[in-house]
């Protein structure tokens, strides 16, 4: 994430984002919890005490470890089938943060070209891909979805399909926005008149110059990503019941909620932390990359 | 503004196209034959077959099909469900009352407690309230509403019991359907308790389906207010000697107010989107639980035309909240 954070800003070093980013306490605080999170997401099969789908037959709705009639062999307890709900956390979160990637990847990159598509375009082509997008758009981010899954069937795979569609238009729009606005700029007229390639144009000239807002929007994209994939997830249209996909988790929670509240707590509390720390992480970037907010 | 709204109403016009274009192409890019996909595992004999595709229309070229789909869509035909046989309009029609029943409740929900919040946050800005509102503001607008719904029903009706957890009224009152909205029909069918029981039924889904607009409207009323209040007509205000709650809130808030009724009226999306999962939660009767087992019971003629239905009302809501707009600030008539 770092890493394409920097890419921006060439002219200004590393040190000039950071210190307009580390103003913001809260964008830090939520760096830190993604950080944390990756390496957890990384290190999932070292730090997990168990396998996420072991079956503890002896343990069934264990309480967690501080409550009474728990113990620290199972530190948040076990769902219904004896399955112990921290491990199956921490390889939630590698999935989570997984579906997020692929998502905001594939809508960034697909986006990015339609946009770049229709601003070079312009005429029909530009009315076609920008009508398209309006349709999408059209429709509640979550319904759009879940017509998505209608047609291809639920599953992890087609989620992560529908959630990148839901976001395609985001991406374009704003690609072809800052293509319009850059488009006429002298630097791209002297790389035109200095006989370069439309793909050229696109993607070494203009493309670079369109990447903030971007970047702001692909860290809020992933926390919809993962707040969509994990309502689909809930649904039962998602990653389905083995998977310890949080959403998923939580689908099974509401028949034990007089019973186990730990089982309907925990996952969607690692959804909602995860998905806060995206937020906010996005909101300082929005704000360090914003040329109009800085000097 | 006539000009205005014209140009408004044209621009809906391609969206309304491209949605039943998505309608229409929906049922048939369904991998594999819809219906085989349709019979499930039963199968279905040739013969049967070629009647239903015949019945379907789907033996015609595809333009045709379309045609005949917009055609039957003018007339209110949105097809019929193949679980009930009921047309599906029907369908829609006597469970979309729920639906904007809980809806409304919510938004007003938002609106009660968002609308005051920001301007107190706006006024105190910098103080312990504004970062409460903001911290807490950013944290309903990442909330997993479903989950949000799991937990108060473990707080409020297992460990405190004070509200019940599914259905829109209690079993032990009969309810006859006359307008579809609950809050009208419990007191029109005289039975003791009952509007009680619509009320504590509505009470928990209504604050979960409106925790996320309630982020956004006290949010958006925090910024309006905060440009508002440096504006030049506040300060004279305040210099003539009125009252600083009346300067707040008349000269202040009715100039805020607009971008703030703007982002009440986009949220019907989020509104109906979310309403998928409240239902879920609460086993609310409306449309977006009828719409999730529509697609369990791979009712494809009853997505498709709830999908359908759902993104008109969201295309007409945010239309009308753009024509609105034209008319609270006559500038935006003008722009472009």
């Amino acid at each position: 994430m770092t890493a394409a954070a920097d890419a921006p800003a060439p002219p200004r070093p590393l040190a000039e984002f950071w210190r307009h980013f580390a103003v913001n306490r809260g964008a830090v605080a939520g760096l830190a919890v993604v950080i944390g999170l990756v390496l957890v997401a990384v290190l999932a099969d070292v730090i997990a005490p168990y396998d996420p789908a072991r079956q503890f037959r002896d343990a069934f709705l264990a309480p967690p470890f501080w409550q009474e009639g728990g113990s620290t062999r199972f530190l948040l307890g076990t769902d219904d089938v004896g399955r112990d709900i921290l491990s199956r956390l921490i390889h939630g979160a590698r999935l989570s943060l997984m579906i997020g990637l692929i998502a905001v990847t594939l809508s960034l990159a697909l986006g990015t070209l339609l946009g770049l598509v229709a601003g070079f375009a312009g005429g029909v082509v530009e009315i076609a891909i920008m009508r398209a997008m309006d349709v999408l758009l059209a429709l509640p981010a979550l319904l759009l979805a879940i017509v998505v899954v209608a047609i291809i069937g639920p599953g992890l795979v087609n989620a992560i399909f529908a959630v990148s569609i839901v976001v395609l238009p985001h991406y374009a729009r704003l690609t072809r926005a800052a293509v319009l606005a850059e488009i006429n700029r002298p630097y791209v007229v002297a790389s035109r008149v200095a006989g370069a390639g439309v793909l050229r144009l696109m993607f070494v000239t203009v493309l670079p110059n369109c990447m903030a807002p971007l970047i702001v929007q692909a860290t809020l994209g992933f926390s919809n990503a993962i707040l969509d994939a994990a309502a689909l997830g809930f649904l039962g249209l998602g990653a389905q019941p083995p998977t310890p996909e949080w959403g998923a988790m939580l689908a099974s929670a509401l028949q034990f909620v007089q019973r186990a509240w730990w089982v309907v707590t925990f996952p969607g509390l690692a959804i909602l932390v995860t998905v806060l720390a995206f937020n906010l992480m996005g909101d300082g970037l929005r704000d360090a990359l914003d040329p109009r907010l800085k000097r | 503004m006539l000009a205005f709204a014209l140009k408004r109403i044209g621009l809906v016009i391609p969206t309304f196209i491209g949605i039943t274009l998505l309608t229409f192409a929906m049922i048939r890019l369904i991998p594999g034959d819809p219906i085989q996909v349709m019979a499930g595992e039963r199968g279905v004999d040739p013969v049967r077959k070629a009647e239903i595709m015949a019945r379907l229309g789907l033996d015609r070229p595809l333009w045709e099909q379309y045609v005949i789909y917009l055609g039957n869509l003018v007339q209110g035909d949105l097809g019929q469900s193949i679980t009930t046989k009921k047309p599906v309009l029907e369908e829609f029609l006597a469970l979309f009352p729920a639906t904007i029943e809980l809806s409304f409740f919510a938004i007003l929900f938002a609106i009660a407690l968002g609308l005051p919040g920001g301007v107190i946050a706006a006024v105190r800005r910098g103080r312990p309230f504004d970062h409460m509102l903001m911290a807490g503001s950013l944290t309903g607008y990442s909330m997993p509403i479903f989950w949000w719904g799991l937990l108060l029903i473990l707080l409020f009706s297992v460990i405190l019991g004070w509200t019940p957890v599914s259905g829109r009224v209690s079993a032990m009152v009969y309810v006859p359907s006359v307008t579809g909205f609950m809050l009208i029909d419990a007191p029109l069918s005289g039975e003791e308790g009952a509007l009680r029981s619509a009320l504590a039924h509505l009470v928990l889904p209504a604050v979960v389906l409106g925790t996320i607009p309630l982020a956004v409207v006290a949010r958006m009323t925090r910024s309006s207010m905060l440009e508002v209040l440096n504006e030049d007509y506040m300060r004279t205000a305040r210099a003539k000697g009125l009252s600083p709650v009346r300067v707040v809130l008349v000269h202040g808030l009715r100039n805020a107010l607009i971008p703030v009724v703007t982002v009440i009226g986009l949220q019907v999306g989020t509104l109906l989107a979310g309403a998928i999962l409240t239902e879920t939660i609460f086993s609310w009767p409306g449309v977006g639980k009828w719409l999730i087992n529509s697609i369990y019971r791979r009712d494809y003629p009853s997505v498709q035309g709830g999908i359908l239905l759902v993104a008109c009302v969201v295309i007409l809501v945010n239309l009308a909240v753009d024509l609105l707009y034209g008319v609270l600030n006559p500038r935006i008539r003008h722009a472009r």
